[in-house]
């Protein structure tokens, strides 16, 4: 059974615009969003928390605020939805994980007070695979969020809720991290538009980190516009991430109807079918009618190969797993969230953090525990530290000759509930083609472009150069054009 | 508190037999004190009530982020260059282990890319400690373990305070240099007198700003070899640093002498006891996974920045014995003192206003151990003059001193209200011809050739001249006019 009805009450910057003329309140949009969630939400499961109350007294401020005739913001009245392990004052932050019970942030992160700065109002916390760490949406203490557009299907993940709240129509846009393809792989399985951005571009201040190196935050939306505008609402410095590059947001909606002509267009070669593989055909179809589209656009359209990205996985296996174990050695039971009894305080640790965990985050903590023990960390750590280096190496070298380059999102469409649980490896493979530009930081989105044999969506992915998130915007909304 | 079966108290610093040698590395860690912390707006400041200087990133909230503190990493690089190392571009590090008053269950700290390395201390003694590397880390909250014996093994419950957690600290590292528990102390008096100098932290070791923790091993003298090290922490006393360490040496020898071997652990110095007392057990060394800090950026300074710091670093401690040496005509080890207490400035321009340079520094060392006060160095100087000029004796300059201290006002004017009028040698000799006369006996002793009888007698006259003159006459003069009768 399918429940997809994205952008129910029209798209994000629609929205905006109807609510800063005056034409529709913000209260009336929220309501009509929040009826939604009430109607599908218990088929979908995209939130850990519906913040209704709070989202109804925050549209009543905007509305207060336009009537006094304040400016509105770009976001004035734009109902989002915010992955759950991002921080929001006063309201309880759990990264799907029974560790955190009970905790509510005393702050908010960078990303979620600029949405509400220009006016966007937060309407739940969105579930995901326990402390990111998956790639369907299983791995949530609370229960797997279902696919939209097939209920007997996964979302995706490990932003499964995100993806899903905009692709049933709950809200327009809503944000979401990437560690290894957290926001592409599910954009791609629910049909919407996903953005990693350059690593640094957006602050992680109030993200609660998976892995520092890699995590980053970014849109899901309906539209390619969509995630523009929430791209250069979230992205610019933040004197509170020393990561973030010290610019203000690209200008990315400025190209958007620039067309592709004289653009050179490479597909990467080992994930176009003969390398890497597990790549479905359709999926691969969809590629090359993607990349057919945009030559008949005047692009140049070429293969190119970037061969380290085949030890990509193995890679992030390692350098993932080894920050995760550094990153949540803090959740100990002494400060918040899950406290179990023991004898001593080494083990309440111990059975705290037995309790609050669950399977994969356990196993990720040992596997990085492995990676950076004595003897082993120059093997592990040390040697995809390295395979990193020649990744970004073979990503600059093939953007000598090219300005963007084409591949899947995803091996496959959605696949069923359970189908790849029993297996991590499998599970694991999802994100083959994701994880190549967390490793490198190069920015990379994933854009719908039709569907598979299943008729479920299949999102095509552009990756761009460092920061060359302009000429990856201009790209994908070609693609939107060509697949509309 | 402690069953402690075997020695008591013990106050002195045990010897170490000849045919053993120590071997001893120090730690030392030093609370930089800038504004805020190293990684947040939050105040550093110690004795504020438990935790009200916190923030989300101090306490590792989740998704909380560091910020490098600029200050932190000048002090740092300040201290390293006074220390002359080398500094070079640099990365933090994460060092994982778990304790509850640690929020994140990591140390921010550095490891194989440190700020400063390679440099080195010369104690005022002339020996040179190698120093192997300066490296900048956050500090820890303080725990207070309820019931037991005090650790946390035994405790009933914990208490933390995070006010220190996230605190700038350099960790200076020695190399296995120091061969005596005195080059030891040394060591950490000259370190804490050049910190001290650059005003990087108050250093106080009681109030743990300055941490000294020893790595003792001992060795038959004339070997090269490096024996099994125990940590020796909670040493809070620069005296202590001697007791502890000789303390150490000399157990290890017991142990070597008996056939024994110490094994490899971290013990703690107990003051009371003065003994050291098994600790954590550091066989299974505890493996800290130490990977680059992925939320921060390298540290990378510009030639011009270290150019800076260089033109920014005061006379230190060396460099200020050294000269004060040379203008008072004394040894540099007997200018320690004045430099430790910041006087040699003082005693500088005292010797240059005229004032004779040893009894500045005799002064300096001896009366004036409370502050110089409302005494300036020109006044200084006049009433040092008026001494050696024979105008005042010692006992009446002592007294004049104390009052310019209180005052401010000068040496003749002080000397005249009291009364202290120069003694002139007629009136000495008079008062000397009547003694004479009254004590025949004592005389002749004094004018006899057992020299021990003489020194006596010396004593006899020149004390009843003292009394009788209420202390006025100057000691030199009586002791010449003593001499030219004899």
């Amino acid at each position: 059974m399918s429940v997809a009805k994205p952008a129910a009450f029209g798209d994000a910057t629609a929205i905006a615009a109807l609510v800063a003329s005056g034409d529709r309140t913000a209260a009336a949009v929220v309501d009509d969003h929040l009826a939604r969630i009430a109607e599908h939400e218990g088929d979908v499961h995209a939130f850990n928390l519906v913040m209704a109350d709070d989202a109804r007294s925050a549209a009543a401020a905007v509305d207060e605020a336009i009537a006094a005739g304040e400016t509105p913001g770009r976001l004035a009245g734009v109902p989002v939805a915010i992955k759950d392990n991002m921080c929001t004052r006063g309201v309880p932050t759990t990264c799907s994980s029974k560790i955190l019970e009970g905790w509510e942030p005393p702050y908010t992160a960078t990303v979620v007070d600029r949405l509400v700065a220009e006016g966007a109002i937060p309407v739940g916390k969105t579930n995901l695979d326990e402390f990111a760490m998956g790639s369907s949406t299983e791995n949530s203490a609370f229960g797997a969020t279902k696919n939209p557009y097939d209920l007997d299907k996964v979302p995706g993940g490990s932003s499964g809720g995100s993806a899903a709240a905009v692709a049933a129509g709950f809200a327009p846009a809503s944000l979401g991290s990437d560690t290894g393809g957290s926001i592409r792989q599910p954009a791609s399985l629910c049909g919407v538009v996903g953005v990693k951005p350059t690593y640094g571009a957006v602050s992680r201040y109030g993200l609660i980190a998976f892995g520092s190196s890699l995590d980053q935050i970014g849109p899901f939306t309906t539209t390619v516009g969509d995630a523009a505008l929430l791209y250069e609402v979230i992205a610019g410095d933040d004197p509170l991430d020393s990561t973030a590059s010290p610019q203000p947001a690209l200008p990315v909606s400025s190209k958007l109807d620039a067309g592709v002509d004289g653009l050179r267009v490479g597909i990467i070669t080992e994930m176009a079918g003969d390398v890497i593989e597990g790549i479905s055909g359709d999926v691969l179809a969809r590629l090359r009618a993607a990349a057919d589209a945009l030559a008949a656009a005047g692009a140049v359209v070429d293969e190119v190969s970037v061969p380290s990205t085949v030890y990509g996985l193995p890679a992030y296996y390692m350098v993932a797993p080894a920050e995760a174990s550094s990153n949540l050695a803090r959740f100990d039971g002494v400060r918040y969230g899950l406290r179990a009894d023991g004898t001593n305080t080494a083990a309440m640790n111990m059975a705290s953090r037995t309790a609050g965990f669950g399977p994969e985050v356990k196993r990720r903590i040992m596997l990085g525990t492995y990676a950076l023990s004595a003897g082993y960390r120059d093997a592990f750590y040390g040697k995809a530290q390295q395979i990193r280096t020649k990744i970004t190496e073979d990503f600059d070298s093939a953007y000598e000759n090219f300005d963007v380059l084409l591949s899947p999102a995803s091996p496959s469409t959605a696949f069923a509930l359970g189908d790849k649980t029993a297996d991590p490896l499998t599970m694991y493979l999802n994100d083959v083609c994701t994880i190549p530009s967390n490793l490198s930081g190069h920015p990379a989105m994933s854009v719908p472009f039709g569907v598979g044999d299943d008729g479920l969506p299949i999102g095509v992915q552009v990756l761009a150069p460092m920061l060359g998130e302009v000429v990856m915007f201009q790209v994908a909304a070609e693609l939107e054009r060509a697949g509309a | 508190m402690y069953t402690t079966v075997d020695r008591g108290p013990d106050v002195h610093e045990p010897s170490i037999p000849d045919e053993w040698e120590l071997v001893v590395g120090l730690e030392v860690h030093v609370e930089l004190s800038t504004n805020t912390k190293l990684f947040c707006g939050c105040a550093n400041a110690f004795g504020a009530e438990p935790n009200t200087n916190v923030c989300p990133t101090c306490l590792g909230l989740p998704g909380s982020l560091p910020v490098m503190n600029g200050a932190a990493i000048e002090s740092a690089m300040r201290l390293g260059r006074a220390l002359n190392c080398t500094v070079s571009p640099s990365i933090m590090a994460r060092k994982n282990y778990t304790y509850p008053d640690m929020p994140k269950d990591f140390q921010t700290s550095q490891y194989d890319q440190p700020t400063n390395h390679d440099g080195w201390l010369d104690t005022p003694e002339g020996v040179r400690i190698n120093i192997e590397r300066a490296h900048i880390e956050e500090d820890t909250g303080k725990s207070t373990h309820v019931g037991g014996d005090g650790r946390i093994s035994s405790a009933q419950y914990s208490l933390i305070d995070y006010n220190r957690a996230g605190v700038p600290l350099l960790e200076i590292v020695s190399c296995p240099d120091i061969r005596t528990a005195d080059e030891a102390k040394a060591y950490v008096s000259e370190l804490r007198g050049i910190v001290l100098a650059l005003g990087v932290s108050d250093a106080k070791m009681e109030e743990g700003s300055m941490r000294v923790d020893a790595n003792v091993s001992v060795r038959p003298r004339g070997s090269d070899e490096l024996r099994t090290r125990c940590e020796i922490k909670n040493i809070n006393s620069i005296s202590s640093v001697g007791r502890a360490i000789a303390h150490e040496a000399n157990r290890h020898i017991d142990l070597y002498e008996t056939g024994e071997r110490p094994i490899q652990e971290t013990r703690h110095w107990d003051e009371e006891a003065g003994r050291t007392r098994p600790g954590r057990s550091k066989e299974n060394d505890e493996d800290y996974r130490y990977f680059p800090e992925p939320d921060l950026t390298p540290l990378v300074p510009t030639a011009a920045e270290l150019e800076a710091i260089d033109a920014s670093l005061p006379e230190l401690p060396g460099a200020q014995r050294a000269a004060l040496a040379e203008a008072a005509g004394i040894e540099p080890t007997e200018a320690s003192l004045i430099v430790e207490r910041g006087d040699a400035g003082f005693a500088l321009d005292a010797i240059a206003a005229g004032g004779d340079g040893a009894r500045v520094v005799v002064h300096l060392n001896n009366n004036l151990a409370g502050g110089v006060g409302k005494l300036t160095a020109e006044l200084f100087a006049g009433l040092v003059n008026m001494e050696t000029a024979g105008e005042l004796s010692s006992t009446q300059t002592k007294e004049v001193l104390a009052e310019m201290v209180e005052t401010g006002g000068t040496a003749a004017d002080i000397a005249a209200a009291k009364g202290f009028e120069a003694m002139g040698t007629g009136e000495l000799d008079g008062m000397l011809d009547e003694l004479i006369a009254n004590h025949p006996d004592e005389w002749a002793r004094f004018a006899g050739d057992d020299e021990g009888e003489s020194k006596k007698m010396a004593g006899f006259f020149t004390g009843q001249i003292m009394k009788a003159t209420k202390g006025q006459a100057d000691g030199k003069v009586v002791a010449q006019l003593l001499n030219s009768r004899k």
